[in-house]
């Protein structure tokens, strides 16, 4: 079930990663867009895990965890109680 | 038993090639490849010249430096991932151009991580072995003109090697710990047998590198109760600037206390933490204080050793 609160802290976190305008597509590439990077997706990975309180293992460190607003809504639905 | 850090020496070639040169190639411009990698140029060797080439040079440095004969030496550890495919490998060729006929000599055939693995494994074998040599030594252009210039690697490596001599009698530095670590989840990520370009995921391996390096070097200094804080330098595997000031950043200290060559040689691959280690060593003669050595590479392996200046 779709949780609002734990979306909008996610978007909030991402802005602030990505310090631009988010898609409005939940699908949409991140990387394809240009809106995270190489060197943007560990500090993503950070401050996911500090603003949700968990630690993803080094075994959930695969990009496509992280390509949309939608797979990180999903890991997240799974992860972070 | 302990061991200690005698010497390190390098190698590289002549020729330099510049960003504005492979931009030409890839399709990209020189100032592109500057911001995405920090690199501004990278040494390529000769057609003829060999990875064991490379290595040989290397080691008659380091072996000057710490004064002592290649007859001397106990054993030979030679990391390279880009020596050709087949055997033998370097190490036979670097031990017969040293002049030597029944010291052992041992592939380490990683890439990236291989000299420090190699590192790791002579501060436990000079006990048993006496004077071990390590060598990084890597062709990488090799590699990258296998086939069609990859934009996207090509412009990252370069070649060189380094080399430092690990012994039983007291030295320099005195190896405290090391920490080894290997995972084959993502050996699809980072992986090249010569039958096709490299591949290399650049997501995965700077996700899992700016995880995993910081990691090691905090479980080894953790190990040792010394702050990161303390730390003289962090020599590390120059694979590329930003990440070295990503991993500055985990351990909270200045990037400069990170030692950087990476705009200037490129990626060498397993021979980078040697070069590093060489330049900083030469131009730091008197520094004490502990000293980090880490690197990443395809495997994954990584890891860190903690050494102190005596």
């Amino acid at each position: 079930m779709p949780d609002a609160s734990r979306r909008a802290r996610l978007l909030s976190v991402l802005k602030t990663v990505t310090s631009q305008p988010l898609p409005s597509d939940d699908e949409e590439s991140l990387f394809e867009s240009g809106l995270l990077d190489s060197f943007a997706l560990p500090d993503l990975v950070s401050a996911l895990e500090q603003e949700f309180s968990i630690k993803v293992p080094d075994r959930d460190l695969n990009p496509r965890k992280f390509d949309s607003i939608a797979r990180m809504e999903a890991y997240l639905e799974d992860h972070a109680g | 038993m302990p061991a200690f850090l005698h010497a390190f020496g390098m190698h590289l070639p002549e020729r330099v090639v510049t960003n504005r040169e492979i931009a030409a190639r890839v399709g990209r411009t020189a100032e592109w490849i500057e911001g995405a990698s920090g690199i501004r140029a990278r040494r390529w060797a000769a057609a003829e010249t060999s990875v064991a080439d490379l290595a040989v040079a290397a080691a008659r440095d380091c072996l000057t430096r710490a004064g002592i004969a290649a007859s001397a030496l106990g054993l030979i550890l030679v990391a390279s991932g880009s020596a050709r495919p087949g055997f033998p490998g370097p190490a036979a060729e670097v031990a017969a151009q040293l002049g030597l006929e029944t010291t052992p000599a041992l592939d380490v055939p990683m890439a990236s991580a291989g000299s420090l693995f190699a590192m790791a494994m002579a501060a436990q074998m000079t006990g048993r072995f006496g004077d071990v040599l390590v060598i990084g030594a890597e062709k990488m252009s090799a590699v990258i003109e296998s086939g069609p210039l990859d934009p996207n690697t090509a412009m990252l490596f370069g070649d060189g090697a380094g080399a430092a001599l690990v012994s039983e009698r007291p030295g320099r530095w005195e190896i405290l710990d090391t920490v080894l670590h290997s995972d084959g989840q993502f050996r699809d990520a980072l992986a090249f047998d010569w039958s096709a370009p490299l591949r290399m995921h650049g997501l995965s391996v700077i996700l899992q590198a700016a995880r995993k390096m910081p990691s090691a070097i905090e479980e080894v200094l953790a190990r040792q109760n010394v702050a990161a804080a303390e730390v003289a330098i962090f020599l590390l595997h120059q694979a590329n600037q930003n990440l070295l000031v990503r991993v500055a950043k985990s351990l909270g200290v200045p990037a400069e206390r990170v030692y950087s060559n990476v705009g200037r040689y490129g990626n060498t691959s397993s021979a980078s933490l040697l070069i590093a280690a060489a330049e900083w060593s030469q131009a730091n003669s008197t520094t004490r204080g502990p000293v980090i050595f880490c690197a990443f590479g395809a495997g994954f392996h990584w890891g860190a050793l903690l050494a102190r200046g005596t």
